[in-house]
């Protein structure tokens, strides 16, 4: 019986091929596997070859196999594009319809799934088909899928839903009847835990109404676009808003308004949204005002590969503006992370009173996975330092507040709108501590070292995470959604006896360099492995200063998410 | 405590040239609140990039400067955040016709509750004279030495167009007559634009005071129809007044709740939604 396989289905774009997954995925989540998955397509709402690569598993992994066990064709071209990964001996089931062909180290099962969908009521259900002749082959019950059915189409009736069990059924004994209940391609039963199933960006807008957000104004964009969508659904219930803008310079300019109204407020885009973005967010660091902007990367540069993984922003989010502000960058890499690191976004915007950078990749942000329980209790809100009433000035207010305060932290009271005794001027002009413009060299020094102080010497707790062998020969270091793949890649290497260490970045601005040092130790060999095509983590690591005599960098940027053999390929030649 | 005009003002000095049209509107935007009754906590002027944009600075109440073009998104977020606040945004015609037009379109079609003042002197005064978008047709200045060839805008139209529910029209030349609109764009419970011919006396040698004296037109009443507004605004190229005033709701949901309340009960629902 199989502890793990991967199960994929592919068709045109808009014929159900994500439904399919989606409903075989959560399906499996609520039987209390592990489910990680992938989505391949395109910047087209019809047509065009899609697929959903589903990882199903008794231990959690957060990364997509090289290989298919199981492929679920609604057309010939899914066949041909991902026939060559389906393993030697693997099974394709295929519609009928088209008369499909497969090349001999598969299994192929024919199906009539749209005949049976049609028999049964409407050929749309023959998704529903597939999914019969998918548990039969994995040794799995029809009724696994009963429970997401009566869910989904509930609203329809009851005929629906009746209606779609059978097709389920019909296609499980079609399958059956073929001899495709195979002991060999069995799932191992799982022990029923309930666990959450979501993507990046479903934690993220989770995260951010549990952080306090209540104010974001945005402008779609893909894979961004659903934070924004989940925010609007929520934020009525918490009396927060969503506003959407003509552009992202109207987004990250409403959100610094909001954020000096007194509200958490937030964005999000991708990298062509963040370019737009670098002047405002000069201003909320020269007006230290605390705005969170998240940023999904996709491929770039320009419109690049919209729907594909990439993580070459690294470079913009940190130099991205002109002049010089102190700024944070935080980089989760799982659904949970992307969760509490939204809490973690919002204090440490508002204890710094700068803007605050959340990156995911579209592989985080997108792809669902499941996800350990989220702890509201870890969630605490700290706002800061805000004047307190003893800092207010009597009335009448005769001169203006020190908003900007020179203090030895750097760090000065914040006051909002509405506060008798708080009145202050806010510039993106050089100012003095009331916040009025002057361009004196003294005042000019005064306050960009206040500034610069609020993140002097600072390194965010866990911006690196170490594992595996603490005397490793080679560290590989990752960031963002490649986690899982580089976590598996080192996994193997060590089962076969060589030593192998994992750091993980979890934050690059204030760079980790400290924590980087410790976690590479008396590494032999360093390897960087990234989504882009020069090393921007790696050239962060010698820009500030993380020497070691042997580096090398493992990129791709194909628009895919490595795979764990990739890397393990890799640095098993490094030994 | 009594209001006075000293509470809006915070003894920065103007350092705009003597005669600017700009003193005016910062004088204007005191004495109106002041009638109004809205006390300088309770508001923010939010000022764009210029000589215009320095207004935030000389006043007494909060004030947020903020750069080239995006007065009105900075003000909007102020305005979604706190519905409680009065918010003014103040700029150029460079500022607000030019590189933040777009933003203009969508503040007038979002209709949330904030005033915007133009500071419209047909040139870039800061950066020393350049044509502005609202430049006349032929206008000569270092960037177009031949005589401007573009059209202008017409910033009364777009708002118009875009669906702008307050539309007046003042003149630093006339105070009095500048702080009664003022106060009527900052009691219209939407967006307000008013613009202000507002004078360059450095570099704007055609559109001068006297040039505004001659040519302003005394519009009593809003026009009623939209054929009356076009009708005025071709007969009369320089109304001065409120030309335009409808209701349409705002922008629905402005209350913002408070940062430090986790909605534990909606949590755990949407939390069992994600249960896969
Ligand atoms: C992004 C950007 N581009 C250009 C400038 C330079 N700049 C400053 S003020 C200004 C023009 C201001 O003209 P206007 O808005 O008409 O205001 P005025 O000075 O006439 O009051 C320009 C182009 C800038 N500050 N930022
Ligand atoms: S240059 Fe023109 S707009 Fe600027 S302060 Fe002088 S008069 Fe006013």
């Amino acid at each position: 019986m199989l502890e793990q396989l991967s199960w994929k289905v592919g068709g045109q774009q808009g014929e159900g091929v994500e439904s399919t997954g989606e409903t075989f995925a959560v399906a499996l989540n609520r039987q209390g596997y592990y489910v990680y998955s992938f989505r391949h397509f395109s910047s087209r709402i019809k047509g065009g070859h899609s697929n959903d690569k589903v990882r199903v598993s008794l231990k959690q992994y957060r990364a997509i196999t090289d290989h298919t066990d199981v492929l679920l064709a609604f057309d010939q071209e899914s066949i041909d594009l991902n026939v060559g990964e389906v393993r030697e001996g693997g099974i394709v089931i295929a519609d009928e319809k088209f008369n499909p062909k497969a090349p001999d180290h598969v299994r192929l099962f024919v199906v009539p799934l749209t005949k049976i969908a049609e028999e049964c009521g409407s050929a749309i259900m023959k998704n529903m088909v597939s999914l019969g002749a998918s548990a039969c082959v994995l040794g799995l019950p029809i009724n696994i899928f009963a429970e997401v059915v009566e869910e989904r189409f509930r609203r329809k009736g009851q005929k629906i839903v009746d209606q779609n069990m059978l097709a389920i059924q019909r296609g499980f004994e079609y399958v059956k009847e073929l001899g495709g209940a195979l002991p060999e391609f069995a799932l191992k039963p799982a022990d029923g835990t309930r666990r959450l199933f979501m993507m990046g960006n479903d934690a993220i807008a989770l995260g951010a109404v549990a952080a306090g957000a209540r104010v974001m104004p945005a402008y779609p964009i893909t894979p961004a676009s659903d934070v924004m969508e989940s925010l609007i659904r929520k934020f009525p219930k918490v009396g927060g808003v969503v506003v959407q803008t003509e552009d992202e310079i109207a987004a990250i300019n409403m959100a610094i308004g909001a954020a000096y109204g007194g509200a958490r407020a937030m964005t999000a885009t991708s990298g062509p949204g963040l370019s737009l973005m670098m002047e405002a967010i000069g201003l909320a660091g020269m007006t230290e005002t605390p705005v969170v902007i998240v940023d999904t990367q996709r491929g770039g540069p320009s419109t690049g590969l919209p729907t594909k993984q990439e993580q070459s922003d690294l470079l913009a989010a940190l130099f991205g503006t002109h002049g010089e502000i102190p700024k944070i960058v935080l980089n989760p890499a799982t659904t949970e992370e992307c969760f509490y690191m939204m809490g973690d976004a919002f204090n440490l915007a508002e204890k710094y009173q700068c803007p605050v950078i959340v990156m995911t990749d579209l592989q985080l942000s997108l792809s669902k996975q499941t996800t350990e329980p989220l702890d509201l209790s870890k969630v605490q809100i700290d706002r800061g330092y805000l004047a307190s009433e003893a800092d207010l000035l009597p009335a009448p207010q005769t001169e203006e507040f020190k908003r900007y305060k020179v203090t030895e932290s750097g760090i000065s009271p914040r006051v909002f709108p509405g506060t008798k005794g708080g009145i202050h001027k806010v510039t993106g002009v050089e100012h003095l501590e009331s916040g009025r413009p002057n361009e004196t060299s003294r005042n000019r020094k005064i306050q960009m070292e206040k500034r610069m102080r609020k993140l002097r010497g600072v390194e965010i707790p866990n911006s690196v995470v170490r594992t595996g062998d603490a005397d490793a020969d080679v560290v590989i270091i990752g960031i963002g959604s490649n986690v899982g793949a580089i976590a598996e890649a080192a996994e193997r290497l060590r089962s076969e006896g060589l030593k192998v260490g994992h750091a993980h970045v979890h934050a690059i601005l204030p760079f980790p360099k400290h924590q980087l040092e410790a976690a590479i130790g008396s590494a032999k060999k360093v390897l960087v492995v990234e989504n882009n095509a020069t090393g921007q983590l790696r050239h962060l690591m010698s820009f500030f200063g993380v020497q070691h005599e042997s580096v090398d960098s493992l990129l791709k940027y194909d628009g895919g998410p490595f795979l764990p053999s990739e890397i393990y390929q890799h640095v098993k030649g490094m030994f | 405590m009594t209001l006075d005009l000293k509470a809006y003002e915070n003894g920065n000095r103007p350092t705009w040239c003597p005669g600017c049209g700009d003193y005016a509107v910062l004088k204007v935007i005191q004495r109106a609140l002041l009638e109004l009754g809205i006390a300088p906590e309770d508001v923010v002027l939010v000022s764009g990039i210029g000589c215009s944009g320095k207004i935030s600075h000389y006043f007494g109440g909060y004030g947020v400067h903020t750069t080239h073009g995006r007065v009105l998104p900075v003000a909007q977020g102020i305005a979604a955040a706190r519905p409680d606040i009065a918010v003014i945004a103040a700029g150029g015609d460079g500022d607000g016709y030019g590189i933040g037009v777009g933003h203009l379109v969508h503040a007038v079609r979002r209709n949330l509750p904030l005033t915007y003042v133009v500071m419209d002197n047909g040139v870039y005064g800061n950066t020393k004279g350049q044509t502005s978008p609202t430049s006349p047709t032929g206008y000569r200045s270092s960037t177009s030495p031949h005589g401007n060839a573009d059209e202008p805008v017409h910033p009364l139209r777009l708002a118009w167009s875009a669906g702008a529910t307050f539309i007046g029209q003042g003149f630093s030349g006339d105070i009095r007559h500048l702080v009664e609109l003022l106060k009527q764009a900052v009691s219209h419970p939407g967006f307000a634009l008013v613009n202000v011919f507002s004078p360059c006396v450095v570099f704007n040698k055609t559109h001068d005071y006297a040039f505004y004296r001659r040519s302003v037109f005394y519009q009593e009443t809003p026009a009623r129809s939209s054929a009356e507004l076009i009708q005025l605004l071709e007969t009369h190229p320089f109304p001065l007044g409120v030309l335009w005033r409808t209701d349409r709701p705002a922008a629905a949901r402005l209350e913002t709740g408070p940062a430090d309340a986790v909605p534990s009960d909606c949590m755990r629902r949407w939390l069992r939604g994600t249960l896969g």
